[in-house]
């Protein structure tokens, strides 16, 4: 087991680290940050002066070493919009992002993991062919248009929730729902298909064959070699929900990291936008990690694999 | 084996009974609150005037801070506010008289030292004023006694008087000292209409009006208890919040949603000083760019259908305009060359240049909608001239432009929302960095009447230079742009084109 974790961690590190330098050079590929940052009515000289304070008159190598080297005693820099340290920012907005990524994936889990067993069981049945809807429909609905919807309808018409913003736990509710709708599809799926291989296999006829009730056929013997893919996929399903809810959070008002790193975008704030890029790859090695890990303990067969 | 669907179902509904049992009703609009709720899409800047760029955070800082100025658009009147008489004593000095028994939101007194400390803090280098135009004319600022201050300027600028009106925001001195421009964001203290009680900077604030606010202030008057501002990223959302009634004050909505807002909700759409236009750079790849000749210029704004562009995709209050500034700024003479769309005119106008064959010519856009780009280069295509369109943020455009890379630049201009050709002509014709025109007697009929305090010296200088940029077709000026506003059907609210929204004279029907 520790050779296979110490080749993760290694992996682990250099994809946060190219990730960070490619970031860092797509930045300014989109433009001077200088003149980004002096805004629309900035004259020439704001700019310039911006570019001597920010220190972006500097080679762009001295610049990423600079910021790498404080990244790592901890020191993500300031942020230039907000003139507060980006750890200050990132801190007050990470966790709305936080709650409503769990809240979605625990959501989405409940619904999809047993619906896809349902849909296992009885192939084609009713129940597939509803889970089959959701599939389809999860997948092809853009969630703009999906939020804009439950807002018009559960806000607007019936005034059931707030429409919009993270001021109360009802402000949660819509979001959750729209966000956790995207994540069922692919984790019901897989839960369908690896079951339907599951429960073809001879030991759970076997299972079945000496009485055992169906109930624990399935949780014990169906499900846990099942579940094996849903793990992987689960642990990009939660980075996707932590990090991938801009939209969700646009429509919304939800101020959530996502938010704030496209608007960091768009005002050229770098330090914000480099902190996020580096967090969230972080995140996405970790839950990877983390679910490379859980599977070698449901599976002994996976450790000598690696 | 059907236990499970079964489960799921109760659980769905155990969820959603649960949900519409103990959901409250959001909280009701807001005339009986006397609250007016606002959203803007962007996130407003920390709330130090001085180093704001966006509109959003100079809106909520206007509320909150007083200048020692203030104009009135309404007459075009520069008024007494913190200052209570004003006069140039000098060619470059000005003596105020300030207002007696001013209080600040934090209790402290209203003297000389709050402009002193303030200003002088804010036209140091290492202070980091966002714009340096706003305070690079200050030389000094030296107290004359506790109601009396005089400022020293560095060099004449007649745009100075517009500055201190409102641009220029006076904090209590003790504070501001000792907790800086961060401590000034973090606890905004002004003197201003409304105050600030609480915020999550970028997301929400809630403004509380100030009783004590000085008497005989030209923002006095305020009827509306408290003010809540809130981001809300996605247009779609705010017309929800606006319709459903959890909002009372929206802005800048498209044109073609407004139309369709129109009826459920009160829309109204005013002209702003901000203006679009398609810059032509001379002096771009050394010369060497067909945009060099006037007769090419001249023809390919005959070649645009201008008037259609506008009426298709500006619509609301905007117009065509023939002048490089908004009508509606002192100096901005409207007696100038006119170019009226001619196809066949431009045609022969290029064939004499020698462009018969027309060419082939890159436009950059930043920042204008891309259907009036698109637009513009169907319109040029016709009489033969290519333009490579490309559509960039407006840092990577104006990069561009002042390297001198860029034939042609489409993008606007919002001249600090100030009603003065000094804030729009000098930066592009008066020989700096973005002036790619280079044209030495514009530049010294600018420099003529940024710096003279003789209205009329100015007046006419200005009208000479806006002729000749007409005559030689440095600019395709497109159309001044509107703002469209969304609002609660009860609430009275008059917009102004310097696009400051005045809740403080804002109040319900």
């Amino acid at each position: 087991m520790l050779p296979f974790l110490s080749k993760r961690l290694l992996v682990a590190l250099l994809v946060c680290v190219t990730v960070s330098a490619l970031s860092f050079g797509l930045m300014f590929l989109s433009g001077d940050p200088a003149i980004a940052i002096a805004g629309s009515g900035g004259r020439a000289e704001d700019a310039e002066a911006i570019r001597v304070a920010y220190g972006f008159d500097r080679p762009l190598i001295v610049q990423y070493l600079d910021w790498i080297g404080s990244a790592l005693t901890g020191d993500l820099g300031q942020s230039i919009y907000f003139n507060v340290p980006v750890t200050e920012i990132i801190g007050n907005r990470v966790g709305v992002t936080l709650t409503l990524g769990f809240v979605s994936f625990i959501v989405a889990l409940a619904i999809a993991v047993p619906l896809g067993v349902a849909a296992a069981l009885r192939p084609n049945g009713w129940i597939d062919r509803i889970a089959l809807v959701i599939a389809v429909s999860g997948q092809a609905i853009p969630s703009f248009w999906l939020g804009l919807m439950t807002i018009v309808v559960f806000g607007v018409w019936y005034g059931m929730v707030p429409i919009s913003g993270a001021e109360s736990w009802q402000g949660y509710i819509l979001p959750v729902i729209v966000l956790s709708y995207y994540a069922i599809p692919e984790l019901m799926r897989i839960t369908r298909s690896g079951m339907i291989d599951v429960l073809a296999t001879d030991y759970v006829r076997a299972a079945r064959a000496k009485g055992l009730p169906m109930h624990l056929v399935i949780t014990r013997h169906a499900l846990r070699n099942a579940i094996l893919p849903l793990v992987s996929l689960a642990a990009v399903q939660l980075g996707q929900l932590l990090s991938g809810s801009i939209v969700i959070e646009s429509v919304f008002a939800l101020n959530g990291l996502g938010r704030l790193a496209w608007e960091s975008l768009l005002r050229s704030d770098l330090p914000v936008v480099q902190a996020i890029i580096l967090i969230l790859s972080l995140l996405y090695v970790v839950l990877t990690t983390l679910a490379d890990v859980l599977n070698a303990t449901l599976d002994p067969r996976l450790r000598g694999a690696s | 084996m059907t236990t499970f669907p079964s489960k799921v179902a109760t659980g769905i509904a155990a969820l959603a009974t649960g949900a519409t049992l103990t959901l409250a009703t959001p909280a009701l609009a807001d005339k009986a609150s006397n609250t007016l709720n606002v959203a803007f899409a962007a996130e407003p800047e920390p709330l130090d005037t001085y180093k704001i760029a966006g509109r959003q955070g100079l809106i909520l800082a206007r509320h909150i801070y007083d200048g020692l100025l203030y104009k009135n658009l309404d007459t075009g009147e520069i008024v007494p506010a913190l200052a209570e008489s004003w006069e140039f004593t000098g060619p470059l000095t000005m003596e105020f008289t300030l207002r007696q028994g001013v209080k600040f939101h934090n209790g402290a007194d209203f003297t000389a030292d709050d402009v002193v400390e303030t200003l002088n803090t804010v036209i140091t280098p290492e202070y980091g004023t966002r714009y340096s135009i706003s305070v690079d004319w200050i030389e000094s600022v030296e107290k004359l006694d506790d109601y009396k201050v005089r400022i020293n300027m560095s060099k004449p600028f007649a745009g100075a008087v517009e500055m201190l009106a409102d641009a220029l925001p006076i904090y209590p001195h003790e504070f501001f000292a000792q907790n800086g421009s961060t401590g000034m964001a973090a606890t905004p203290i002004g003197t201003g209409p409304y105050k600030l009680v609480s915020q999550e900077p970028g997301i929400r604030y809630e403004l509380e009006r100030f009783d004590d606010h000085y008497a005989g202030s030209p923002k006095s008057g305020a009827t509306l208890d408290a003010i809540t501002v809130r981001t809300i990223p996605e247009m779609n959302t705010q017309y929800a919040e606006l319709m459903s009634g959890s909002l009372d004050w929206i802005w800048r909505i498209p044109p073609d949603q407004a139309e369709r807002l129109e009826g459920r909700v009160q829309i109204i759409s005013a002209p702003i000083m901000r203006i679009g236009y398609i810059g032509f750079a001379p002096e771009a790849m050394g010369g060497d760019t067909p945009i060099a000749t006037k007769e090419v210029r001249q023809a390919l704004i005959h070649a645009t259908n201008r008037g259609a562009i506008v009426d298709a995709f500006a619509g609301g209050a905007s117009e065509v305009l023939n002048t490089a500034c908004n009508p509606a700024q002192f100096g901005c003479a409207q007696d100038v060359t006119s170019y009226e769309y001619d196809p066949e005119k431009a045609k022969a106008m290029l064939a004499e240049a020698g462009y018969a064959d027309g060419f082939e010519m890159e436009m950059v856009f930043a920042a204008m909608p891309r259907p009036t780009a698109e637009a513009v280069a169907a319109d040029l295509a016709k009489v033969g001239v290519t333009l490579e369109l490309n559509e960039q943020q407006y840092a990577a455009g104006v990069g561009k432009w002042r390297a001198k890379e860029l034939p042609a630049f489409f993008s606007n201009w919002g001249s600090y929302g100030i009603g003065d050709a000094a804030f729009i002509l000098s930066n592009f014709f008066g020989g700096g960095a973005d002036d790619l025109v280079q044209d030495a007697e514009l530049t010294e009929w600018l420099t003529v009447a940024d710096t003279s305090s003789d209205r009329e010296e100015r007046a006419e200088n200005y009208a000479m230079a806006v002729k000749k940029i007409a005559d030689e077709a440095y600019w395709m000026p497109m159309y001044n742009f509107n703002v469209n506003y969304g609002l609660a059907n009860d609430l009275d609210f008059t917009p102004h084109p310097d696009e400051f929204a005045r809740w403080w004279a804002t109040s319900w029907k």
